[in-house]
């Protein structure tokens, strides 16, 4: 199966290659694994940060991963559109695949790569510019609009799409500043989604927000599951188990196990995992 | 006893600290209250609209007024691109660990360290010998036009001089812009590029902004590196091209001070000199709060 998906995706992670419409392909398996580790590890520097994980990540379904504080599972998230690239002395070892494509390659494009997988992060972080230059961003640095309105028409689905246009329709060029932290941040999954990514990663993307604004984009990770492949990394238990489909535990840059969200909580089959998920530590 | 000594000599710490600050407050309110008291009551429109007459014991000081501006607004439109060009090299693009970054981080630092007469030595060796005078022999048959001491030379002198301090201003405002905004950009697919135009330097915006004009009013005070390649003596007309000479404010100041043929009859010429020249430069610093206040203002980030 994953043989098929190689030959079918692997030239959208490539250089110079038009970018297909992922996310809307009405063809695509629900059960097709999109994302997949094998024997991945990672260090910064001399310090090993993640082990041998090897892990798949279904299309439209949702992924949490959790764990205590320093246990890899944001660097193992940022791994999936490669954010560490960013911090100098990275390397990685073993395979990190999308769609059958080893992202680590040598003739990956990573800006290709981050086109296809968006991210939303812990602190919500539109820029300071307006609600519509925001959600434009993605469209214009990609360039991704060819048709004059389109790119309004664009902005306004996304907009849609993350359950934020009928409160901000009427402020469009207002700073995106000006917002609530719950608004800015769907306003950030907006500006993911405008780019139509096939995978979106969300970095607790709820912690820095009010319990109201939490349900809202909860509700919302929940409704965009029919279209995207969602991987969450959460502090919070509760709301692994109120959104995901399937739950990874990473502790101290191992995966311990990782299953249906129903039956890891329930019926872990690893022994720190109980002890997590039941408060003993983290 | 052991306590009381303890604390008397913690107070006698406070109290030798807080004098040195003191001494910093008085050195400051003579200089401003002498060069006020003396300079203040000959301070008039026609002194600042008027060149100087009479041996430069009477009239005003306008073309230096004019020169000093001229030069600084040419020097930065040399020192701004290039500063911001080195700038976001250094924050954005350079390896740390690469030796080209250490030399080049190296060299501003020693720019920086260069007495500023010895940039005007530089200017007179290498733009007005060396440049200037490449210029005339291959475009005018070595007719002097670019190679004797001009406008232009100074500019870019100057231009040398303020160099380390616009790349080091600007390179803080490029790191003060959030680690998020970056992020945010590739995670959208941006290129890097596309991050620091669309998204650092906008943001960065006041900060540079800020720098250089610090950098400007540090060029409009400095003399010694204009000496020898394009401040005159005494110039009643304004300069109307890049090869001319010019009054400059800070020069003047020097020529009146030590050159004048009557020094009695220009010392009250010279406080009012001083004093427009302070107020130039404080009047620059104010410019550069403001658009900093006003743009943090505008951006403020929540």
């Amino acid at each position: 199966m994953v043989t098929a998906t190689v030959n079918r995706d692997f030239p959208k992670l490539r250089t110079n290659v038009t970018q297909a419409q992922p996310g809307l392909d009405p063809g695509r398996q629900s059960t097709e694994v999109r994302v997949q580790a094998k024997d991945f590890s990672l260090w910064y520097g001399d310090r090993q940060a993640l082990r041998n994980i090897a892990m798949e990540i279904p299309s439209q379904r949702i992924t949490a991963i959790i764990g205590p504080s320093g246990c890899g599972k944001s660097t193992f998230l940022r791994a999936i559109n490669r954010m560490n690239d960013l911090i100098a002395g990275v390397r990685t070892g073993g395979e990190l695949l999308l769609d059958g494509t080893n992202i680590n390659g040598r003739d990956v494009d990573v800006v290709a790569l981050r086109r296809n997988v968006g991210m939303v992060f812990q602190q919500p972080n539109p820029f300071p510019k307006s609600i519509f230059d925001n959600v434009a961003y993605g469209l214009r640095v990609n360039g991704l609009v060819r048709r004059s309105g389109e790119l309004g028409e664009r902005v306004e689905e996304a907009l849609r799409q993350a359950a934020i246009w009928d409160e901000i329709k009427d402020r469009l060029h207002k700073n995106a500043l000006t917002l609530s932290g719950g608004e800015q941040q769907r306003l950030c999954i907006a500006r993911a989604l405008a780019v139509r990514p096939e995978v979106l990663l969300m970095d607790e993307p709820a912690s820095a927000l009010d319990p109201v604004s939490t349900a809202k984009i909860e509700e919302l990770i929940f409704v965009l599951k029919s279209q995207y492949t969602i991987v969450i990394v959460t502090h919070n238990m509760q709301q692994a188990a109120r959104v995901s489909d399937q739950t990874a535990f990473f502790l101290q840059g191992e995966l311990i196990e990782c299953g249906g969200t129903a039956q890891l909580f329930t019926n872990p089959s690893d022994k720190r995992t109980e002890d997590y998920i039941t408060g003993r530590f983290g | 006893m052991i306590g009381f000594k303890r604390a008397s000599f913690d107070q006698g710490t406070r109290w030798l600290t807080a004098l040195a600050a003191a001494s910093i407050i008085v050195i400051l309110g003579i200089l401003l209250g002498i060069i006020t008291y003396y300079g203040w009551h000959r301070i008039s429109w026609e002194f600042l609209t008027s060149a100087p007459t009479h041996g430069m014991t009477e009239g005003g000081i306008f073309p230096a007024v004019f020169g000093t501006a001229a030069l600084v607004v040419i020097m930065s439109v040399f020192v701004a691109p290039a500063g911001v060009l080195v700038a976001i090299y250094f924050s954005e693009y350079a390896d740390r660990t690469s030796w080209f970054y250490q030399l080049s981080r190296q060299a501003v630092n020693n720019l920086a360290g260069v007495p500023s007469i010895v940039f005007g030595l530089f200017g007179l060796g290498f733009f007005v010998q060396f440049v200037g005078k490449g210029i005339d022999r291959a475009m005018y048959g070595g007719t002097l036009h670019y190679g004797q001491p001009a406008l232009i030379w100074a500019a870019l002198t100057m231009a040398v001089l303020t160099l380390p301090v616009v790349i080091v201003s600007v390179e803080e405002a490029l790191q003060s812009v959030p680690r998020s905004f970056r992020e945010a950009s590739y995670a959208l697919g941006s290129t890097k590029s596309q991050a620091v135009f669309r998204v650092v330097l906008p943001h960065a915006m006041p900060g540079m902004l800020t720098g250089a004009v610090l950098a400007v009013s540090r060029a409009a005070g400095e003399v010694a590196p204009i000496l020898f390649v394009g401040a005159a003596y005494y110039l009643p007309q304004l300069p109307t091209k890049l090869t001319d000479q010019f009054m400059h404010l800070g020069y003047h100041v020097f020529i009146l001070s030590t050159q004048s043929p009557d020094v009695d009859a220009t010392k009250p010429l010279l406080f009012s000199t001083v004093f427009v020249l302070l107020a130039l430069t404080f009047l620059l610093n104010v410019v550069a709060v403001v658009i900093r206040a006003r743009m943090r203002w505008a951006h403020r980030s929540v």
